[in-house]
């Protein structure tokens, strides 16, 4: 191990920096980081061991012991839990002879849940050793059992478990695009950064990650600053649960993404580019790595690029779990090699981002779209869309619909046409954002997706009139306490009390002052967190409360007060070590 | 001189470039409650209690930098009503019984909850099992009473010139973890007169031996406010 960690940490040049990186080849190795590893590793690094430790604890896929030859875990979103994922995790742990979240006792396999793996429209989805595997069922559990029962190892393995679909169902101005090698850059350089810059600028581009802000200003602010170096990033750390769409533009349309980012790299002066993909989509990793080389290969990337007189290059790093990394300054963070904290702002990242220096953040699909708009030009995109909201977005669409997958529409359209088109009847609501977006209820679909009325990274999923809101409640609280990276009191705390309480109500146990406090505790959290990801992680409760009270009346108990734990389930202690069962051991609540 | 000044409930107070909305505040006499920010030391902003509203809207007053046209709202029934129920998310996130505590009466944690007339803890206990690590001859770590605010690992980098700290962990998770292969403080560099080990606000992290040379009643916040206390000592290193 000594040998393989002292060549890793030279691979990587003893940058800290990497440490995430090599912490992913070591998990993959050895399948945990050894304590061993982590004392070498740390004045190589020239690192305290506490940065190590803090890694490996923050992010879900690296661990501190063992997990299996073949660690599974399985997605368990919302839209995952759909179509039975409850049942279906119980038989795959069946079958394997393995507990949810432990390792067999022959160490050859684990299996845990993990939060939504981008993969909504071909769910039950999952991850075996990091690489994603889709569509499962019973009779696909089966074969994996059997595989690794077997130990067959993962290149053996049935191509179709890995197979991943675009899906791509409508196709509007940007897909319908066929993406050409160069073709964004060369017309940029062609018209003048300057003149291309003022394109961007005429075309309203806002960042599709779902805060909006305005592109053009972005690149302005970043080229302004007085710096030595400055960073332009891609953030592909597709973590809001039901949004899938960056998978597929990287997939298929992955030479205009790192043309937008080549084009921001020459207006702003970044000679390094970075792109933060989602350790979910490893599986996308060679790929773009070949399409990378491709580009240095036509002199896109590397020295002198087209002759211009200007240098750049991308590196792909991976991400290890943890949604947080989504918001801009815990990437960066993550990107320095640190656990995923969002940073005190200001000074912002354009001012002072990766290192130090400016640096421009965006998503995938407003990189997509500059690249398009430096072919094409401002007023081809700001022809469609809203007065705020120019362009089209595109969405990623999945639970109960005929057709989920990706679709691709003017800002302005109305939520009613995305559910005509995509097949879906008989709806309860849907969850337009993620998690962190909005509930709407089946009264409001004359509203429209755009930043002045609908703002979503592209998240959309529907329920039609079978689905209990309340489940998607829980699934979502219980999804941000998990994720909450714990920097700040309200939300480390606050959304831990939120999925207590929300199961408390769930769960039958909820009395008369309960939704009050639910409130309470809501407002706290939205208020006073750090950043975005507390600020709306009591959304899905505040935008179902809003809209359905009496469905959480409902569910209270009438009685003016209810403890929140079971009181005759917390006597089995006393009961066993009395030795009794009889009625007088047992407690009722309260006189029903 | 500059005479640049930003507006804190109602008042007029100086600043000068570079300062953050604490640092103005404190220089003038206006106490902003606060647990994880100490002047010494970088500014943390992740207690949250010392959230202000800047021209309306939420804001760190430690982290966020003063600036002309700032009207700031600080003592609101609203603001302190939410700083109590933070201070309550403390309390009931770890395990703190004052009564028991050789901090009581010199703990900021405690001292805050009094000034904003914290009665209750309101929210349901997590009862976390934590653990107290005795190993060091002359300090202890008390995990149940840590709030995560990083002033002894900002402490010890920034002062000692060492990382004997380091919190761990994401979300409600989260622990305070000591530099060490064995993860005792024992094996680490931790001195007993390191400001690292003197710094925590509650009863965290203590000096062996000297839990009760000063009685109770005798205590610093026993006859004094935490507002009155913080400003004489914060105001104080500032002119420094």
């Amino acid at each position: 191990m000594q040998q393989f960690i002292r060549q890793l940490a030279q691979e990587n040049d003893f940058q800290s920096t990497c440490l995430l990186k090599i912490l992913r080849a070591i998990q993959a190795r050895y399948f945990h980081i050894p304590k061993a590893a982590i004392e070498q590793l740390a004045p190589i690094l020239n690192i305290p061991r506490t940065q190590i430790q803090n890694v490996i604890a923050f992010y879900s896929f690296f661990h501190f012991e063992p997990r299996g030859k073949y660690d599974i875990l399985i997605s368990s979103s919302i839209t995952d839990l759909m179509v039975g994922q409850k049942e279906l995790i119980a038989y795959f742990a069946e079958k394997l002879g393995v507990k949810i979240g432990e390792v067999r006792a022959d160490g050859v396999v684990s299996l845990n849940n993990t939060s939504c793996t981008g993969m909504c429209d071909q769910s039950l989805a999952g991850l075996v050793n990091g690489y994603a595997i889709t569509k499962l069922t019973k009779a696909r559990i089966d074969e994996i059992v059997e595989n690794v029962n077997k130990q067959l190892p993962l290149e053996q393995w049935s191509r179709d478990f890995f197979k991943v679909e675009d899906n791509i169902i409508k196709s509007g101005l940007l897909l319908n695009q066929k993406p050409i090698q160069g073709e964004a850059l060369k017309a940029a350089l062609e018209r003048g950064l300057k003149e291309t810059w003022e394109e961007i600028s005429v075309s309203g581009l806002r960042g599709r990650g779902g805060a909006g802000f305005e592109t053009a200003m972005k690149w302005h602010y970043a080229s302004e600053e007085d710096a030595e170096q400055r960073y332009v990033i891609c953030n592909a750390d597709e973590g809001e649960p039901g949004t899938f769409k960056d998978r597929v533009l990287l997939n298929s349309y992955a030479h205009s993404v790192f043309e937008g980012m080549t084009v921001t790299a020459a207006f702003v002066g970044a000679t390094q580019g970075f792109i933060y993909l989602r350790g979910e989509y490893l599986h996308l990793y060679d790929k773009l790595e070949a399409i990378l080389e491709d580009r240095r290969k036509a002199n896109l990337l590397g020295k002198n690029i087209l002759q211009h007189g200007f240098d750049f290059d991308i590196e792909i790093c991976l991400g290890a779990g943890a949604y947080i990394c989504g918001e801009e300054s815990a990437l960066i963070e993550s990107l320095e090699g640190k656990v995923g904290i969002p940073r005190n702002r200001p000074p912002y990242p354009v001012t002072s981002g990766y290192l130090g220096k400016p640096t421009v953040v965006k998503n995938v699909e407003t990189y997509f779209a500059a690249a398009n708009i430096a072919i094409h030009g401002g007023e081809w995109f700001a022809a469609f869309g809203t007065a705020k909201s120019k362009g089209t977005k595109i969405l990623s669409i999945s639970g109960d619909c005929v057709k989920a997958g990706i679709y691709e529409y003017p800002f302005g359209t109305t939520i009613q046409t995305v559910l005509d088109d995509c097949g879906a009847t008989d709806v309860l609501g849907v969850q337009v954002g993620g998690p962190s977006g909005t509930f709407i209820a089946n009264n409001e679909f004359g509203r429209k997706l755009a930043f002045e009325d609908l703002a979503t990274g592209g998240s959309f999923i529907v329920f039609n009139n079978s689905r209990n809101i309340l489940d998607m409640v829980h699934n979502f609280s219980h999804f941000f306490a998990h994720e909450s990276c714990g920097f700040c009191t309200p939300c480390r705390v606050g959304t831990s009390l939120l999925k207590k309480q929300v199961d408390k109500i769930v769960e039958g146990h909820g009395s008369a002052g309960d939704i009050v406090a639910l409130e309470e505790l809501c407002q706290l959290i939205k208020n006073y967190s750090h950043c975005g990801l507390g600020q709306t992680a009591a959304n899905p409760v505040l935008t179902t409360l809003e809209r359905y009270p009496e469905l959480y009346q409902n569910m209270l108990k009438k009685i003016s007060y209810e403890p929140g734990f079971d009181l005759d389930k917390s006597l089995e202690t006393a009961r066993r070590l009395a030795n009794r069962d009889d009625a007088a051991a047992h407690l009722a609540q309260v006189e029903e | 001189m500059n005479n640049k000044s930003i507006v804190i409930d109602g008042k007029n107070v100086p600043f000068e470039d570079g300062q953050t909305i604490m640092q103005a505040a404190t220089a003038a006499g206006i106490y902003i409650p606060h647990l994880c920010h100490n002047p010494d030391f970088t500014p943390h902003g992740s207690c949250k209690l010392c959230t202000v509203k800047v021209n309306g809207r939420n804001c760190s007053a430690c982290t966020f930098p003063a600036s002309e046209g700032q009207n700031i709202t600080n003592v609101t029934k609203e603001l302190n009503d939410d700083r109590e129920k933070i201070t309550q998310m403390l309390f009931v996130e770890g395990n703190h019984f004052c009564p028991s505590c050789e901090k009581t009466g010199n703990c900021n944690l405690q001292a805050v909850a009094y000034h904003l007339g914290m009665t209750d803890n309101h929210f349901p206990h997590f009862f976390e099992n934590r653990e107290v690590d005795a190993s060091h001859p002359d300090v202890m770590i008390d995990h149940n009473r840590c709030i995560f605010c990083t002033l002894c690992v900002r402490a010890s980098q920034q002062e000692d010139g060492k990382n004997v700290f380091a919190i761990s962990g994401r979300g409600i998770e989260k622990r305070l973890i000591v530099n060490s292969e064995s993860g005792l403080l024992k094996d680490s560099d931790l001195d007993v007169n390191d400001c690292a080990a003197h710094i925590c606000p509650t009863g965290a992290i203590l000096i062996k031996r000297t839990g009760y040379k000063v009685p109770i009643g005798q205590r610093i916040f026993d006859h004094a406010h935490i507002d009155t206390v913080t400003l004489a000592n914060e105001g104080a290193s500032h002119d420094e």
